[in-house]
């Protein structure tokens, strides 16, 4: 088999195995009660972590991958 | 409920390109990709995704530190239209007093307001959400708008969630006492992000950003200095950025919740920067949850900044949030359930305080030479309601 073929299959074995068995979730959505309380949430509350966001975002040069989203400003 | 028609059209027409795409590309490269794709979205469980409650949030915010006393309301209102369709507005107002170190030692101290109002849509489709958004914030000298979409996909049963987002915003910078300077800057935003089911009690969340800049990205106000003689700062005209957080989060003990958070930051301006936080969160009684947290944020300078040029250079900036600087912060949280009925509605009231401290390691008061330092309050009280 040309090495082509052999990437094709083996992409498809792959997906079969990843899309078509699919994977069996080992924690079942009835023992997800502790995940889903809001507790596990750490920006539960959207206005205060925009603030604190913002707080952060003009006085630092890091910004992003924290997961909230604010609006541009000239604030610094 | 034309907004859902609309985005049923935009759904057959993708599926339409789609399968265009497939047709083209059959005996090529992306057949197989998108088949993989298919198989993986084959996975995904038949819960469906769920569109957030319905809400209405108000808050005072306030921050006090360095010469800058910043506050104002803020709301937020969000209200479904259909089973799968819901609206939200917000509105965030900051009128700020500012005598910060920069403006003392190079300008006279001003007040202004900002105002940044935003709109935004949240729509279900199957394991999906996928949410629109745009902002307009206003201040006297700088006029920011975005437009955003993100979309949160299931994937395995509800173990595995993934975001992907973009988000762009043109901002127009003007300066006091010129009213012939305005200058654009465009801003892009691209999120990648996964959260993963862990066990029944930790959950796990990979976000990365990308972010690129173009325009005026300096002040029009601030200086760089050069032998102690003042110049107007000149920062380049773009910037790309990269950051990847990782965050863990598990319950313990009957009521409790513990996180931890790890951000690398990096830039094509030579800025490298990590934030680390620790939380952690109890409910005490039925009524109160209670959190408290301590972040560390380190930074390291930009190429083009110095706190005194020895040289004339192409960029030249002085801007401290450049400068190689730590802060630390200890915040801490107690929201209360003062009405709830279960299923119907809830309403909570709440405070949060973080006191952070400014370290600078290259940036200095001109007035006495030392490095400069400075501490901040951060106050925040709101009340929201669920329903």
């Amino acid at each position: 088999m040309k090495p082509r073929r052999v990437a094709t299959a083996a992409l498809m074995a792959t997906a079969f195995l990843v899309g078509g068995c699919g994977i069996e979730p080992w924690v079942k959505p009835y023992e997800r009660e502790r995940l889903a309380d809001p507790i596990m949430q750490v920006n539960r509350d959207p206005l205060p972590a925009k603030h604190r966001e913002h707080v952060y975002d003009v006085r630092e040069a890091a910004r992003g991958g924290t997961g909230i989203q604010g609006g541009g400003c000239g604030c610094n | 409920m034309a907004a859902t028609k609309y985005l049923s059209r935009l759904a057959t027409w993708l599926r339409g390109r789609l399968r265009h795409l497939l047709h083209a590309g059959r005996d090529g490269r992306f057949a197989r990709i998108v088949g993989l794709l298919g198989g993986v979205l084959a996975t995904a469980s038949a819960e469906g995704a769920d569109l957030p409650e319905d809400q209405a949030d108000l808050m005072y915010h306030s921050y006090i530190g360095g010469g800058v006393v910043a506050n104002g309301p803020a709301m937020l209102i969000r209200k479904s239209i259909s089973d799968s369709v819901s609206l939200n507005a917000s509105y965030f107002v900051d009128m700020v007093s500012n005598a910060s170190i920069d403006v003392v030692t190079t300008a006279s101290p001003y007040r202004e307001q900002r105002v940044e109002t935003g709109v935004g849509m949240d729509y279900v489709y199957r394991d999906a959400l996928i949410s629109l958004a745009a902002t307009h914030s206003n201040e006297p000298d700088y006029i920011a708008d975005s437009v955003g979409i993100d979309a949160a996909q299931d994937f395995f049963g509800g173990m595995t969630t993934v975001n992907v987002g973009y988000t762009h915003g043109w901002d127009t910078v003007m300066k006091h006492g010129d009213p012939s300077f305005s200058q654009p800057a465009d801003h892009w935003q691209y999120r990648l992000g996964a959260t993963q089911v862990l066990t029944a009690r930790w959950l796990m969340t990979l976000n990365l950003e990308a972010i690129a800049d173009d325009g005026y990205l300096a002040s029009p106000y601030r200086v760089a200095r050069v032998f102690g003689a003042a110049v107007p700062e000149v920062d380049p005209s773009t910037r790309s950025s990269r950051a990847a957080q990782l965050r863990v989060v598990g319950s313990v003990g009957a009521n409790g919740a513990v996180r931890a958070e790890y951000r690398y930051f990096w830039d094509t301006w030579d800025i490298h920067a990590n934030t680390t936080e620790l939380g952690y969160s109890q409910y005490a009684g039925s009524r109160w949850l209670l959190d408290a947290y301590a972040r560390y944020y380190s930074q390291g300078h930009a190429l083009f900044y110095s706190n005194d040029f020895t040289s004339e250079m192409q960029y030249m900036s002085r801007n401290r949030q450049l400068s190689t600087f730590n802060d630390v912060g200890l915040g801490a949280k107690a929201s209360y359930t003062a009405l709830r009925e279960a299923g119907r509605y809830e309403v909570k009231v709440g405070a949060e305080f973080e006191r952070l401290s400014f370290h600078y390691n290259d940036f200095t008061d001109i007035r006495t030479g030392q490095l400069y330092s400075f501490n901040a309050n951060v106050f925040e009280l709101f009340v929201s309601a669920l329903f």
